[in-house]
């Protein structure tokens, strides 16, 4: 699904630069849940936008469902983005002016659909995070928890082979935090790949593995039994 | 590009864009949507004028000089100075055949008399006319006609009364062609009524009688008061002027630089007066209005980049879900043209109905200073079109800037 061989990264601070991924491998498979952990400004977010293809990597090789991803002009990434990928914020980062039903359907404006096409696909997603009788709500009319499923059904709607996950629990209180993984685990029981960054023990034992970043590099990378989330809510 | 515009999302957007700012959208319409109205009120205002102006002098040949004989102010050949100067018939024709450029030229007496009617009397201007006079300045006719031909040939005893005549010499709603009045003891026969004109060169008359008549009962002999020289189209009336005079100082026998023998009225140079002023007042208009313009137009982009940065998140976010660039581009650009397009059509009908009150009222009756204010429909579809292509290139700016900032930096929590 995802194969990376010796991603590097470094930011430029004034005349210094900051060197945060120094040497990252890493492969995902079809199917998998993965938590990357490690402490604030350890590159979590760094190795997840690069993989997003929101950022790009100054030397190594990343390959995403076969295709070798560099060289890629504004244009192509967007369009990558759109097929491949969806995103989930730890902010939500829903538009405040449209609805629920509208947020959940822009990514299917973009990759071109009919408008009652879209319609119809954004109703299927939201109906599926519980929230087809809030469609036409307004997200400031919606709690955190709904927020996060509304942007959910918006990462969904594209049917995007691998789901970015950064935070996605990070502004949600434990309760909400637990419905919202139990939901994401049921999307990987379907079969979704899923990717998450988090900094908390008790999100990131519902992945199935962990992958620990520490100054750059991948510290540990294991296998764990999913703790289920079910069982809290 | 054309899909992006035709489908309807691409105006949902649009629309919620412009709905969600309001304030901005209000802002903005009123800065282009007045200097569209400031333009089309005052171009329209200018037209009017233009217009009122062109019907006050419809009714005379502008490429007009009037040139009557006075006394020399210099001594010349054995003549002192003083002299006076008469002009004869035989000078009308000298300038006519001799002078380069003149279409014609129509010698004419006048002087003020008594007139009765039965017990009712005035004294007024009377002049002995060619009928070629009705070229240099129309009269208009509300009863009969002007002197012709056969008048002149047979010296015919007929006048054509002004309405102020009229009113002194006949009843109220009396008949007046056909009737006699008494010019100097004689009878002659009104045969046409005119209405006074607002423009007048020269000394008002009352009443044109023929110019041989006229020569007969007064005994001019030769002599003419004045003869106007009227130009072809083509040549310089002040040149002209120039030319006719120093042949006619040849012939009397007047010192080439001596000024005063001659005086001289030349309606040209007065027309062009007011032509170039009021070809002043639309070069102004223009500037005034295309400088409102592109004032608007730049609040638009100034408002859009605003509108543009506030909304740096969300651009970030469409990027991140699949917007390519110029997807994101056009879509300001977009709003940038509709903008202006609506400000456009609402200052157009605004301007419109401002010009149709302006005719209403400035507009109507004889004495109007705007008659009939427009604005061609070329010049509103210039103007739309000038408008498009600033809305594009205002547009631009925000445009590139929307998709300066990375996705990724647009993200950033924070
Ligand atoms: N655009 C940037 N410019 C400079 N430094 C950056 C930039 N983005 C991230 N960093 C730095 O890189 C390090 C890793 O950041 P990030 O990947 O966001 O960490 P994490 O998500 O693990 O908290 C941090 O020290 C952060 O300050
Ligand atoms: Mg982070």
């Amino acid at each position: 699904m995802l194969k990376i061989n010796q991603l590097h990264k470094s930011y430029k601070i004034g005349d210094s630069s900051l060197h945060v991924l120094k040497g990252i491998d890493l492969s995902v498979e079809e199917g998998e849940m993965v938590a990357i952990m490690g402490s604030s400004g350890s590159g979590k977010s760094t190795l997840l936008n690069i993989i997003g293809m929101l950022d790009v990597a100054d030397s190594g090789e990343y390959i995403l469902d076969g295709l070798p991803i560099d060289n890629l002009t504004e244009k192509k990434a967007a369009v990558y983005r759109n097929k491949f990928l969806g995103f989930i914020f730890q902010s939500f980062n829903l538009i405040n002016y449209k609805n629920a039903l509208e947020n959940v359907a822009l990514p299917l404006y973009y990759q071109g659909l009919k408008r009652k096409k879209r319609q119809e696909l954004g109703m299927f997603h939201l109906d599926k995070v519980g929230l087809a009788d809030w469609a036409h709500h307004l997200p400031k009319e919606l709690s955190g928890g709904q927020k996060q499923r509304v942007a959910i059904a918006r990462a969904l709607a594209a049917n995007p082979k691998l789901l970015l996950a950064d935070e996605p629990t990070g502004a949600l209180d434990t309760t909400t935090s637990y419905e919202i993984m139990e939901f994401i685990q049921q999307l990987n029981d379907e079969g979704k790949t899923i990717l998450m960054v988090t900094h908390e023990e008790d999100i990131a034992n519902m992945c199935k593995r962990i992958v620990r970043l520490r100054d750059g590099v991948i510290m540990e990378d294991k296998a764990i039994t999913q703790v289920r989330a079910s069982q809290y809510v | 590009m054309i899909k992006f515009l035709f489908d309807g999302d691409t105006w949902q957007e649009l629309y919620d864009s412009i709905r969600k700012n309001k304030l901005r959208t209000l802002v903005t319409i009123f800065g282009v949507g007045f200097g569209i109205f400031l333009l089309i009120v005052l171009l329209g205002s200018a037209r009017g004028m233009e217009n009122s102006f062109n019907r006050l002098f419809g009714d005379f040949a502008t490429n007009t000089v009037f040139v009557w004989g006075q006394r020399t102010a210099k001594p010349f050949k054995g003549f002192q100075e003083g002299r006076r100067v008469r002009l004869t018939l035989d000078d009308a024709y000298r300038v006519e055949d001799n002078i380069p450029g003149v279409e014609f030229v129509v010698p004419r007496n006048q002087r003020g008399s008594q007139v009765n009617r039965g017990f009712l009397s005035g004294t007024f201007q009377i002049a002995g006319d060619y009928p070629l006079l009705d070229k240099v300045e129309k009269k208009k006719l509300i009863h009969g006609r002007f002197i012709n031909e056969n008048d002149m040939k047979n010296k015919r005893k007929i006048a054509v009364i002004s309405e102020d005549v009229y009113k002194q010499l006949f009843e109220k709603d009396e008949k007046a062609i056909g009737e006699y009045i008494e010019i100097n003891g004689i009878n002659f026969k009104v045969v046409g009524v005119f209405k006074v004109s607002n423009i007048n060169m020269g000394p008002p008359i009352n009443m044109h009688i023929p110019f041989t008549t006229f020569q007969q009962i007064f005994n001019q002999a030769g002599r003419i008061g004045w003869m106007v020289i009227t130009a072809k189209p083509e040549f310089n009336i002040v040149q002209v002027e120039k030319d006719s005079k120093l042949l006619l100082k040849n012939t009397h026998k007047i010192h080439p630089d001596d000024r005063r023998a001659f005086g001289s009225a030349n309606a040209g140079q007065q027309f062009a007066k007011v032509t170039g002023f009021l070809k002043g007042m639309q070069f102004l208009t223009w500037f005034v209005g295309i400088a409102t313009l592109i004032a608007g137009v730049f609040a638009i982009g100034n408002i859009l980049l605003i509108t543009v940065k506030e909304r740096t998140k969300e651009i970030g976010l469409r990027r991140a879900i699949g917007a390519t660039p110029l997807e994101i581009k056009s879509q300001v650009i977009l709003e940038a043209i509709v903008l202006c397009l609506i400000a456009s059509i609402i200052g157009i009908i605004f301007g419109g109905i401002t010009l149709m009150i302006i005719n209403a009222t400035a507009g109507q009756g004889p004495d109007a200073t705007l008659v009939n204010p427009s604005v061609s429909i070329a010049v509103v579809l210039a103007a739309l079109l000038i408008l498009i292509i600033l809305g594009v290139l205002i547009g631009l700016i925000p445009a590139f800037k929307a998709t300066s900032v990375k996705p990724i930096e647009a993200l950033r929590e924070e």
